[in-house]
């Protein structure tokens, strides 16, 4: 028996209208766990660097998680994989909700798409009957009412529904799939409308098992009031009134001005009266005991589900209040456009207005106010309506489209996307590594374990380190020495980069999410989930024997074979930087010798290359024999990787 | 069945829609607990407390499986809640013929909340016990009932079997069986 897994994959070729289901190779669970891990051995495996994202080869993946529809708490990251129009690169994106679970229990791990259907089509999935049918009817329909739809059409209102609306059937980039109160953004929703796949539906009603019954369960009842009395998980900010920090922080318009005399005590009054206006009720994903989602009724508009710092994204780019961000996002989660990508989008193409490079000829009848253009502009884009048409390519390729100097206006994207606008003084050193080196294109998705500033006071710096489970014993020793306005050591940097990165690698092959693990040790280094202990859920939950260090192999192995679907499709070391204007003051030299310092860490070459000795101790052979029969590596240079592990310390 | 006074422990579980989350631990739990072996699997579609949920109207509602009945209610009530209309049987905990709520996935056999029942006893049930956010809460009292005779699993079950098809049919399956 396969514990915590079906075994079992959907292939649906939706050109052919063919439809699968292939057993999996358990070898490929334990080399990879799930998710994430086993998804990217498939995209390295079936789509060779020659494939267009738009190309009908390009594959689509759906993947549950490892540990999801098991006990384990938080277990509910379901990702999807493609590659990325927007950057011609691997394409990573999770969603939270109820939709991996569901799909486990209708008996599939993944489900994988290829080529394209001639018309729009959605895919119903009831346990072994899985059927592709019309979706014409669905056209343009908005993503959760396509869902609403669907579960009554279906007749069945416990269905869970992966959608997406306007934007992704017109193949607008900043598309996103929308699910329950969850999104899957970065370039995901812009392939499934390319593969006119408007839906999916899934219900089940099977058994999932798991391999040490007793003892999971134990330890799963403890996480439930852990994770809840645990003030430093869940999405902690959403949960205050107090915004200042994204207020202050965060950078205004196109990412380029910070107002640190926002935020007043009126200012957090007026907000929190909006709020608890329009928020009818926070509302949790699949088995967690905490709530980030707020269910929002805004008057005149569908209702909707907010998450995250899309509180505030739309408000910031367009200079308008904490009103107008509900408002607009209850015409774009319609649409299904990120709310990350989006406003900066909007934000670019209105500085381009100022500037004259845009006019009243590509915009007619372009509203003054900031809100009337972010309203008008959405409308346009998710069209791809006149200058929409280049906008629904996302910064980097509308600058280039439109021409004229916009290029110029592009200054917060790293390698072809947009990045959380932040406007910071001097250049951070493991952040710069992160920025420069991750494959996931968002922050978000690459920090989060180690704390992003130091701890002036020397007593909370002990107390801090003294509880701090989660952390191999070297950060605390770096943190401890950490002084307010310094660097930390490079070897230092290489590792916070490393650790931090590794982490989410493991919640993406498993399904914890970054908000109780990966993204949550950065304040107050108490994530309920770390390194120590999740290989104890995985084992009890699979039968597998993993300790920490196998854990941290795995995701290694995981890190490193996404690298080399990258470096395959052209990802070279002069793409690894970070925004142009991130940082004001930057360190060229330094920054140089950091990333030689993390590539030599990595065991990669100069060029960002993993080594063919790195690959091979990963049993990532087939890799660098690819590498090599491409000339992409001669087989000669190099060390392994230094990496360290969870246990051992050097 | 109904039989003399007595003074009983009456275990309720109290139900605060308001404080629910949608998280679905509830069902989670229930459907560990009530796996053979204890905890082996996990499948909402087993648990005896299922989850009402309709994101857009704001519906979260725990439903517990109350008892097995025969044949449908007239059901014709309607209720409207945030202008949306639900039958009588929206909210209902039955077990009847005319749904497929709360019945065994593969067999069709009714499931009931048991309260939990263990030996040694759970100091809560267990979906109580996940619901950090307390929409569910147990509740012991004191109270004098009416005796009543409790059906075991296997009577209930078998009790939905001769409604299903007849008490005749049910004898001679098992006395064939039973020659086997
Ligand atoms: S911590 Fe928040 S976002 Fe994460 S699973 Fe729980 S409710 Fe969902
Ligand atoms: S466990 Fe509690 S909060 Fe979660 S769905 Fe059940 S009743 Fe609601
Ligand atoms: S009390 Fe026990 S049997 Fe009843 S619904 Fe809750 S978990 Fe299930």
């Amino acid at each position: 028996m396969r514990y915590a897994e079906t075994g079992y994959n959907l292939e649906i070729d939706l050109s052919r209208g063919n439809i699968e289901r292939v057993e999996t190779d358990p070898r490929l669970t334990e080399l990879h766990l799930g998710g994430q891990g086993t998804a990217a051995k498939i995209l390295w495996d079936r789509v060779p660097p020659e494939v267009e994202p738009f190309s009908p080869d390009n594959l689509l993946i759906f993947s549950s998680a490892l540990l999801h529809a098991t006990p384990v708490p938080g277990a509910n990251r379901s990702v999807v994989n493609t590659i990325n129009p927007q950057t011609n690169l691997y394409s990573h994106s999770i969603f939270g909700g109820f939709f991996g679970p569901e799909l486990k229990h209708a008996g599939y791990d993944k489900i994988i798409f290829r080529g394209k259907s001639p018309n729009l089509v959605y895919l119903w999935i009831n346990n072994d009957k899985v059927e592709l049918r019309d979706a014409s009817h669905l056209q343009g329909k908005g993503a959760l009412e396509t869902a609403a739809l669907l579960q009554e059409e279906l007749k069945d209102p416990k269905a869970q529904v992966a959608a997406i609306g306007l934007a992704g059937e017109n193949r607008v980039y900043m598309a996103s799939i929308e699910h329950a109160n969850s999104s899957a953004s970065r370039g995901v929703g812009s392939v499934m409308g390319d593969k006119k796949l408007k839906a999916i539906v899934v219900r089940g009603t099977k058994d999932i098992n798991v391999a040490r019954p007793a003892e999971l369960w134990e330890i799963c009842n403890r996480q439930y009031k852990e994770i809840y009395d645990n003030p430093y998980c869940g999405d902690v900010f959403l949960r205050e009134d107090d915004d200042s920090w994204h207020v202050n922080n965060f950078a205004w318009g196109n990412a380029r001005v910070r107002n640190k005399n926002y935020w007043t005590k009126e200012v957090e009054e007026q907000w929190k009266e909006i709020t608890e206006r329009v928020r009818v009720r926070w509302t949790a994903c699949y088995n967690c005991p905490k709530d980030c989602h707020q269910a929002i009724a805004f008057p005149g508009r569908p209702k909707y589900f907010q998450k995250c710092y899309s509180k505030l994204t739309y408000a910031m780019a367009a200079f308008e209040g904490l009103k107008f961000n509900y408002d607009i996002l209850g015409v774009t989660q319609e649409y299904g456009l990120d709310g990350f990508s989006t406003p900066q989008v909007l934000a670019f193409a209105v500085e381009l207005y100022e500037a004259g490079i845009l006019t009243d000829n590509d915009l007619p009848g372009f509203p003054s106010d900031g809100a009337g253009r972010f309203f008008y502009l959405v409308e346009k884009i998710v069209r791809r309506e006149g200058v929409g048409d280049a906008l629904a390519n996302g910064v980097y390729w509308a600058a280039r489209q439109i021409g004229k100097g916009a290029e110029a206006f592009d200054h917060n994207t790293t390698k072809k996307f947009e990045q959380v606008p932040l406007k910071l003084g001097k250049v951070n050193h493991p952040y710069f590594i992160m920025y420069a080196t991750g494959e996931k294109m968002a922050i978000t998705q690459i920090e989060g374990s180690y704390p992003q500033t130091p701890e002036p006071d020397i007593e909370e710096r002990k107390r801090l380190v003294e509880g701090w489970v989660a952390a191999p014993e070297r950060f605390k020793k770096w943190f401890l020495e950490w002084e307010p306005r310094q660097d930390p050591p490079v070897e230092a940097s290489v590792n916070i980069a490393d650790w931090n990165e590794i982490m989410h690698y493991v919640d993406d092959a498993v399904g914890t999410c970054a908000f109780l693990s990966s993204f949550r040790g950065q304040f107050g280094c108490r994530p309920p989930y770390h390194i120590y202990n999740l290989p104890n859920f995985i084992s009890l939950a699979t039968g597998m024997d993993l300790d920490a260090d196998g854990l941290w192999e795995i995701a290694s192995r995981n890190r490193n074979l996404i690298r080399a679907i990258n470096i395959r499709r052209g990802l070279k070391r002069i793409d690894e930087k970070p925004p142009d204007d991130h940082w004001k003051i930057r360190e060229p030299e330094m920054e140089q010798k950091l990333l030689d310092a993390y590539y030599e860490f990595k065991g990669w070459t100069n060029d960002g290359i993993p080594t063919k000795d790195t690959l091979d101790k990963l049993g990532l052979d087939y890799v660098s024999e690819d590498f090599v029969q491409r000339g992409i590596l001669t087989g000669n240079e190099g060390t392994p990787s230094k990496e360290t592990s969870a246990g051992k310390d050097e | 069945m109904k039989g003399a006074l007595e003074k009983k422990k009456i275990k309720t579980i109290k139900v605060n829609l308001d404080k629910c989350i949608g998280c679905r631990a509830c069902e989670i739990a229930c459907s560990a607990f009530h796996a053979n072996p204890k905890y082996s699997s996990v499948n909402p579609a087993r648990s005896r407390i299922r989850m009402v949920i309709d994101l857009l109207n704001d519906e979260y509602v725990p439903i517990r499986a109350a008892d097995y009945t025969k044949a449908e209610c007239d059901g014709r009530h309607v209720y409207t809640i945030n202008e949306k209309e639900y039958s009588e049987c929206s909210f209902c905990g039955s077990v009847c013929p005319a749904r497929d709520l709360f019945k065994e996935p593969d067999s069709g056999l009714p499931l009931k909340c048991d309260m939990c029942e263990d030996d040694p006893p759970q100091k809560e049930p267990l979906c109580v016990q996940v619901c950090r956010v307390d929409a569910l809460t147990y509740e012991e009292k004191e109270e004098e009932v009416e005796e009543e005779v409790k059906l075991g699993q296997m009577e209930i079950g078998l009790e939905s079997l001769v409604g299903k098809y007849g008490l005749q049919k049910i004898v001679d399956t098992v006395a064939r069986m039973s020659n086997k």
